[in-house]
């Protein structure tokens, strides 16, 4: 068994009872092939009686009892361990933080922790009995076929390693080709869509009629070639086949010669024919549930990567991230503390913004050479707002990922109101650059830092960042549910989504914004630009600027480039004001 | 398809073969010991034994053989499912862009045509044969017996996957939308990491997933449950058959060598027959999933093909667009509400206004990728634009006519052969840079794709990346900077008549993007070019600007007439005149 699995399999106490009975009923069902084996030699050759096929029936009843046990118990071993995986994945994700979570395929975290794992049904439900029965019933077998005729049992005990060893001698012969070949299959795959979504792009050029033809060869290549591959692989299934029916020959034309001699009764002969194959069997259908079993081992290899890989190679990404601030945060949530207040009026519930201050900071990701930031110090006073200029890559992200605990610094430090991060507990709003809406309400999203909100604190909140005049529109309007990634509002209808997010949270000492108008046309724009102005009236704003209306809002600009703080308004005072 | 009918009919014959051999070969066993029993002379033994050899021999051989052929098949049917699909998805369709995990679901979807064969079709045809050939020896032997064994043939091969099918399709009803609420939860998690982090709410959103998770699950295990019933019943149906059948061989005084055989042959033929039930369940899936790809391929094209298409009409090329109305979807206010605009040979016209005004619409009305509700969109030769020229031409009106051309009556492929260029969502395929630019202009040598990149100010990454290293999977390693600049060297180096260029500078930063506009204005010079753009920078340079809002022209006129009249693009130009001072 995949060894991690059955860590997580020992772990927890209901997998492991589930996965118990379901493999003692599989080798229960196995050995009573036996009895019904034995049962039907008996009446068949005349040593029982007629109600012998009482028993036999009694048999199937209980054969029947067993398979539907194994059948149920399966069942719930494979969704608790899915279930379980799922949720160490998702929590060990998280635990990840956004900053490292960016690096990951998201698109492929996403198809594993959800569809991915169903791939291990067929390794659960399926092989691991299989390996069991396995185990057990052909030792079963030759332990009475050799208490009936020795003789019998001597070819089958010669001719049954002939299965694995065959098996493994073509398996190994072809392991490297078949696994090439699955691959090929799967990039195959990946061509087919990824023309399916270029589509618009080949249609715009005219092209799209020749990829049609393309498809096709590509197709034929690939089916000649695993074709090529699968004769040979499907050999092993083949020696398979013939090992099994060859030895059920070897061993009834002699049976058939000495009961014609007379040496050897019919019940035995009977036993025999009917014995012989069922040691072949089990490990036939472990051969045949291998490749399926294998794509399932693949997923939890997968899935354990993710769970155990990187908690060696921690670089500037935050473990603690989410866990020590954001969970802190969690606890605070403004609908859960007293002030229920609505928007307009928490400005003056809320705490004083406290001072950010940054000592030497050095920010290093996995793998990169280059720092993202380096050797940074500034002080933000309580209130200032500030706007972080430069080219893209040049650190301004990271800045604000490092303020939210994203990411921790490699050396130096980052000092809120006198605590470090992480571990501080303030409470920013941010406004990434890209917002994620989620597949919920609209009211939802908005009051996503603050899920007690009222209906009228959520509206309150969408009317400052104006974004109540479009949500007024949608089909249900405030309980419109958000489609596949929140597909259906414009860019900076998003956006103001997400400001209304960050006034949703009355509480909140600051205000950290990544590029919150990139990609706006200019109405938009404004409308951003001034919901910010209001936003940050009297609160430390850190905002990321790309546009000159953006920048315009802020009383000091620091411009950032390789990591550096290149240039500060600040510092200019007697020049600049 | 018919090389591919054969090979199928090979494949289950080889399959039938198969299960038959198997049949054969416990049968002639099962006589050769009963008989050897009665002790009767050798010879009378000597075909059962040539037989039992034969039957084993070939069993494995048919197998290889029906294994190979089935996946030949499989794989032949699986790349004509997607090619068909491809074909079905090239005209545009009417829902407009479909969803990155819709379209990887549509793709999964194809492989059901290899389930269908493989796991549907090749197993039940030999589960059928081997039945009916088991039935047929019971009727020569004994024919109760055989009227035993296809009662429980049927029980086990037709009652009960019909039992299965019905009582998964009830439940697939609901677990396909708790896979895909499960699906949406997960991705929020994921791609909305941010967001949750910065807000606090990831608990609440990994608890919402496994409540999602504990639904689903407790679908399937209600699944595995029907499953699992249904195993149990299949090995009843065996062990109970065979029991009846030895019951009434032996009532039936049949001797103990027809009963041996009658049994044991009875015994071997619910083997291809059981897995029919668990078969049933994934035919579930495979039924939905060629549905779906059937609904694809009979959705009708959102714009008609010409059945007696027209030619473009040779030489400079003006395009009339004459009181355009396009709607998205009947019963919603128009996306383009009655828009008139001329594109004169040579000019180049820039279409302002804030999002959702339908800028993008008219370029897709253009592409001929939507169809106008009313209104037309014309080609003309020459520079006789509506209404520029006076009187004089209308002389010429009869060789006028002949030259005009509505983009109706065009291939709709011939429309976007004259008018394309820089679109919506531009898509980097799995390929390299070379590939991914040369297939806006397949002709194109060396010099013609370097000047491309060059003017698209993409060389600078060129020379990091090199030609030919592949782009990674959805363009990853691609920043939307680059994207949008990889967009435009292909628009360029595709050069058609009318080049149509939708948010050039889009997801550039401002330097970038006004160092961009400027080498844009310079090599769009003399080119019939029409250009979408939410920023005015630049703009003194076109021709004419036309500013949309709601899906109607509010404005119109050159940079040095708009500025001076109230309206959007005063605005806007007075908030970018503004901040450009700093």
């Amino acid at each position: 068994m995949h060894k991690d699995l059955l860590r997580l399999a020992r772990g927890e106490r209901a997998v492991r009872r589930h996965l118990a009975l379901c493999l003692t009923a599989a080798v229960g069902a196995g050995l009573l092939v036996l009895v019904q084996a034995e049962l039907l030699a008996g009446v068949l050759s005349g040593r029982f009686t007629t109600s012998a096929l009482l028993l036999l029936a009694l048999v199937a009843g209980v054969r029947g009892v067993l398979a539907l046990v194994q059948g149920v118990a399966a069942g719930r071993t494979t969704t608790a361990v899915k279930s379980v995986l799922r949720h160490r994945l998702l929590s060990r994700l998280r635990d990840l933080g956004p900053a490292r979570l960016a690096s990951q395929r998201s698109g492929e975290l996403v198809t594993l922790a959800g569809r991915g794992l169903d791939a291990l049904d067929p390794y659960l439900n399926g092989y691991l009995p299989a390996v069991a029965v396995a185990g057990v019933v052909p030792v079963a077998v030759l332990v009475r076929l050799s208490a009936a005729d020795l003789a019998s049992a001597v070819i089958v005990l010669v001719t049954l390693p002939l299965i694995p060893i065959f098996g493994a001698l073509v398996g190994m012969h072809t392991k490297a080709v078949t696994e090439r070949q699955w691959r090929a299959l799967s990039r195959l795959g990946g061509h087919f869509l990824d023309v399916v979504r270029g589509l618009p792009t080949l249609r715009a050029f005219g092209r799209a009629g020749f990829q049609a033809g393309v498809i096709r060869r590509v197709a034929d290549e690939h089916r000649s070639a695993t074709m090529r591959t699968l004769r040979v692989a499907f050999l092993s299934s083949l020696v398979l086949e013939l090992a099994a029916s060859l030895s059920l020959a070897l061993v009834a034309v002699p049976i058939g010669l000495r009961l014609l001699g007379g040496t050897l009764d019919l019940t035995t002969g009977l036993l025999v024919l009917l014995l012989a194959p069922e040691a072949y069997l089990p490990l036939r259908n472990m051969g045949n549930r291998f490749h399926a079993a294998m794509e399932g081992v693949a997923a939890a290899d997968e899935a354990f990567a993710v769970l155990d890989g990187e908690k060696a190679s921690d670089g500037a990404v935050s473990e603690a991230g989410p866990d020590g601030t954001a969970a802190a945060r969690g606890g605070g949530a403004p609908g859960a503390g007293p002030d229920g207040a609505a928007p307009g009026t928490a400005a003056r519930a809320r705490a004083e913004s406290p001072e950010i201050r940054l000592e030497n900071v050095t920010v290093r990701y996995p793998g990169r050479e280059e720092a993202a930031l380096e050797d940074v110090s500034l002080v933000i006073a309580p209130g200032e707002r500030v706007a972080l200029v430069g080219e893209s890559g040049a650190g301004k992200s990271t800045l604000l990922h490092l303020l939210l605990g994203f990411v921790t610094p490699e050396s130096g430090r980052v000092l809120v109101g006198g605590a470090e991060l992480p571990g501080a507990s303030w409470r920013p709003a941010f406004v990434p650059q890209r917002p994620h809406l989620f597949a919920v309400s609209v009211a939802d999203n908005i009051r996503l830092g603050s899920p007690g909100a009222t209906p009228e604190e959520v509206e309150a909140a969408a009317r400052a960042a104006h974004a109540d005049g479009f949500v007024a529109e949608l089909p249900e309007g405030y309980d419109t549910v958000l489609g596949e990634r929140g597909a259906n509002l414009s860019a900076g209808q998003r956006q103001r989504v997400a400001l209304a997010r960050a006034f949703c949270l009355p509480a909140a000492d600051a205000l950290l914004l990544d590029e919150p108008t990139a990609r706006l046309d200019g109405r938009s724009e404004a409308a951003i630009v001034a919901a910010t102005r209001e936003l940050s009236e009297g609160r430390t704003a850190v905002i990321v600027a790309h546009r000159p209306a953006m920048i315009d809002l802020a009383d000091r600009v620091i411009r950032i480039a390789g990591g550096r703080v290149v240039s500060d308004s600040a510092m200019m005072i007697g020049e600049a004001r | 398809m018919n090389r591919t009918g054969g090979r199928l009919v090979l494949a289950m014959a080889a399959g039938a073969a198969a299960e038959l051999a198997g049949l054969a070969l416990i049968g002639s066993a099962a006589w050769l010991i009963t008989r050897a029993a009665e002790q009767p002379p050798l010879a009378a033994l000597s075909m059962a034994i040539v037989g039992v050899r034969a039957f084993a021999t070939s069993k494995g051989v048919f197998r290889y053989g029906e294994r190979l052929a089935g996946h030949d098949v499989a794989l032949r049917a699986q790349a004509a499912t997607r090619e068909d699909l491809y074909r079905a998805l090239i005209p545009a369709g009417p829902h407009g862009r479909r969803g990155a995990d819709l379209l990887s679901r549509m793709v999964d979807d194809t492989d059901a045509v290899q389930d269908l064969l493989v796991r549907g079709l090749l197993p039940g045809a030999a589960a059928l044969v081997t039945g009916l050939a088991a039935v047929a020896l019971g009727l020569l032997l004994l024919p109760p017996a055989a009227l035993v064994l296809l009662a429980g043939l049927l029980a086990a091969g037709v009652l009960l996957p019909a039992g299965v099918t019905a009582a998964t399709r009830r439940r697939a009803a609901r677990i396909a939308p708790a896979r895909a609420e499960l699906a949406a939860r997960v991705a929020d998690l994921l791609h909305g990491a941010a967001d949750l982090a910065a807000y606090g709410a990831g608990e609440r959103a990994l608890a919402a997933s496994a409540e999602a998770d504990a639904r689903l699950a407790a679908l399937e295990r209600g699944q595995a449950r029907v499953n699992a019933v249904a195993a149990c019943l299949g090995v009843l149906a065996q062990v109970l058959t065979v029991t009846a059948v030895v019951l009434v061989a032996q009532a039936g005084e049949a001797g103990p060598v027809a009963t041996a055989v009658l049994a044991l042959t009875s015994l071997v033929a619910f083997e291809p027959v059981l897995p029919m039930a668990a078969a049933a369940e994934r035919m579930a899936g495979v039924f939905a999933a060629l549905r779906r790809l059937k609904e694809i391929r009979t959705t009708p094209p959102a714009v008609a093909e010409p059945v007696r298409p027209a030619a473009v009409p040779g030489g400079p090329l003006t395009v009339e667009v004459e009181d355009l109305v396009v709607r998205h979807a009947a019963g919603r206010s128009p996306a383009l509400n009655g828009v008139t605009l001329t594109l004169a040979p040579g000019r180049r016209v820039a279409v302002v206004g804030p999002s959702g005004a339908g800028k993008s619409t008219l370029l897709a009305a253009l592409m001929r990728l939507v169809e106008p509700e009313a209104g037309a969109i014309r080609l003309r030769a020459g520079s006789d634009g509506t209404g520029n020229h006076g009187a004089g031409d209308d002389g010429a009106g009869d060789d006028g006519a002949e030259a005009v051309v509505d983009l109706r009556e065009l291939p709709s492929d011939e429309v976007r052969r004259v008018m394309t260029g820089l679109t919506q969502d531009p898509y980097v395929f799995q390929a390299s840079l070379r590939d991914n630019l040369r297939l806006a202009g397949p002709e194109a040598g060396e010099e013609d794709l370097a000047e491309a990149v060059r003017r698209a100010r993409l060389e600078g990454w060129v020379e990091r990346t090199g030609w030919d290293t592949p782009l990674g999977e959805d363009g990853r390693t691609v920043s939307g900077g680059q994207l949008q600049r990889l967009a435009l060297a292909r628009a360029l180096l595709n050069d058609p008549p009318v080049l149509l260029l939708d948010e050039p500078a889009e997801a550039l930063d401002e330097e970038t993007a006004d160092a961009l506009m400027t080498d844009l204005l310079d090599a769009t010079r003399g080119r019939t070019t029409l250009l979408v753009t939410h920023r005015l920078r630049g703009l003194e340079e076109v021709d004419e600007i036309v500013v949309l809002e709601n899906g109607s022209v509010v404005q119109r006129g050159t940079h040095g007439e708009l500025v001076n009249a109230p309206g959007y693009y005063r605005d806007l130009w007075r908030s970018e005149a503004l901040v450009a001072r700093r």
